[in-house]
């Protein structure tokens, strides 16, 4: 038991995707300006790793070596369009605002990397654990980013005016480079610098 | 059969492929007449937003009754009937060889090259008389193509709505074409002058409210010069002699035939 939980919460802080692995960076900056559009980019990448996982190690006895690259990708191409497929159907607005980075979930390496580095080695209930894990770490880094992002950058949160801006009457001059990608990257870099100064092991050993 | 024997590899490969293509076709099958639905929905939601008549309590179908869909013949300005309206795309017409036209370099204002002989108009309808004509308009930016729609009343000059819906301009900057307040500037200002001179233009800054032409003139976009000018010459391009114009000139002369 301790082990599922280990295998669910650990991804959050101890072993982040995107915290400790720098992995996924690509989306984080893309995505990340509004939080409605994360919280949709968040819970299609977890389906994702999820379902990737589970699926690949229900047939990893099956895989032979020489093409698991090209089966693991095949398996985790086919749900990300199905996700897409889905969100066009049901979400359109924000599937529109997400535009090619849905489709770019494929190249995101945390999917392959843990369908690679974990589900090809373990039994699927865990695999599945595994994947909403990660995509739970990812989805925690991507949320406070976006957090900042549309607070500082556009005065709201969801949508709702938190800090009446300056060209709509308020006082808050926003800051725009908040809604540019470069700032995310300033962002996860503090948040990386505040996790490895409370979690010291994670600093990496100078050469 | 060892697990990395040919036979194995073909096996695994070709049942992967199987199961993966029955799923994302039975994905997309599925799921494609609701998003052509959704397409439409978005389309007429844009329409509706240039006119000023969005109401987003009421659906969005409901609201479009009023609007009539119409073809028109950019180069003789009439209505054309030879095709289906509800399946007319623009875009997809500017690339065809037969329904694309490419703009000559001196007129090209708006900077892209081709466009459809034949566009999309949308009338509002109030007792059979004209009240509104939307009419679609599109043109680089800084970054981007900025398709839109802009809204007249039925002198065919005075604006009443003006919207973009879909642009890849810089957040914070070329972006605030976006801005509500930016876009409320243009409802009351005029394209032509009274001779039907073409004047619409688009400052860089602000525009001085007791200047005799301000009523042609819209206000620039702070640190989006290039954007703003893009929109201004979309306008200029779309609103002018090789654009809607000849359309305009003969619908204010003969009226919307029934």
């Amino acid at each position: 038991m301790s082990q599922a939980k280990d295998v669910l919460l650990n991804p959050l802080f101890e072993k982040n995707p995107i915290g400790l692995q720098i992995l996924g960076i690509c989306s984080a900056l893309a995505v990340t300006s509004k939080l409605e559009t994360v919280i949709v980019m968040s819970l299609a990448v977890t389906f994702v790793i999820a379902c990737s996982n589970f699926s690949v190690s229900l047939i990893r006895q099956q895989i032979p070596g020489s093409i698991r690259i090209i089966v693991q990708i095949t398996i985790i191409a086919t749900l990300v369009i199905i996700v897409d497929q889905f969100l066009k159907a049901y979400a359109f607005s924000v599937s529109k605002q997400l535009s090619v980075f849905v489709g770019l979930i494929i190249t995101n390496c945390i999917v392959l990397g843990r369908a690679e580095a974990f589900a090809m080695k373990n039994p699927p209930g865990l695999s599945f654990l595994d994947g909403i894990g990660n995509g739970l770490g990812y989805s925690l880094v991507l949320l406070l980013v976006a957090f900042f992002r549309e607070l500082l950058g556009a005065g709201k949160l969801l949508g709702v005016t938190i800090l009446p801006t300056v060209s709509d009457g308020g006082w808050y001059q926003p800051n725009g480079l908040m809604l540019l990608p470069p700032s995310a990257f300033f962002i996860i870099g503090l948040l990386i610098w505040a996790l490895r100064t409370w979690k010291t092991d994670q600093v990496e050993m100078e050469n | 059969m060892s697990r990395d024997s040919i036979g194995k590899v073909l096996t695994v490969a070709f049942l992967l492929c199987v199961i993966c293509s029955i799923l994302v076709s039975a994905a997309a099958v599925g799921l494609r007449s609701r998003q052509e639905q959704n397409k439409l929905v978005e389309k007429k939601k844009n329409i509706l937003q240039a006119a000023g008549q969005y109401d987003a309590s009421l659906s969005v179908d409901e609201q479009f009754n009023k609007i009539q869909s119409r073809i028109v013949d950019l180069q003789t300005g009439e209505f054309s009937g030879d095709f289906v309206v509800s399946t007319f795309d623009s875009r997809a017409a500017a690339r065809d060889s037969e329904s694309g036209y490419a703009i000559p370099a001196v007129l090209d204002l708006a900077a892209i090259k081709v466009r459809s002989r034949y566009m999309d108009v949308y009338l509002v309808m109030v007792d059979d008389k004209l009240q509104q004509l939307i009419l679609p308009v599109h043109g680089k930016g800084l970054w981007s193509t900025m398709y839109g729609f802009i809204s007249l009343a039925n002198d065919f000059s005075t604006v009443i709505g003006f919207a973009f819906y879909e642009h890849g301009e810089t957040p914070g900057l070329g972006g605030e074409i976006d801005n509500p307040a930016w876009k409320k500037q243009w409802a009351g200002k005029r394209i032509y002058d009274e001779a039907g001179n073409l004047r619409i233009e688009v400052l860089k800054g602000a525009v001085n409210k007791d200047s005799a032409g301000a009523v042609y003139q819209a206000d620039g976009l702070a640190g989006a010069t290039l954007t703003a000018r893009g929109v201004g010459n979309l306008l200029r391009y779309w609103l002018g002699d090789d654009g809607y114009k000849p359309f305009l000139v003969k619908l204010k002369k003969e009226g919307v035939n029934p």
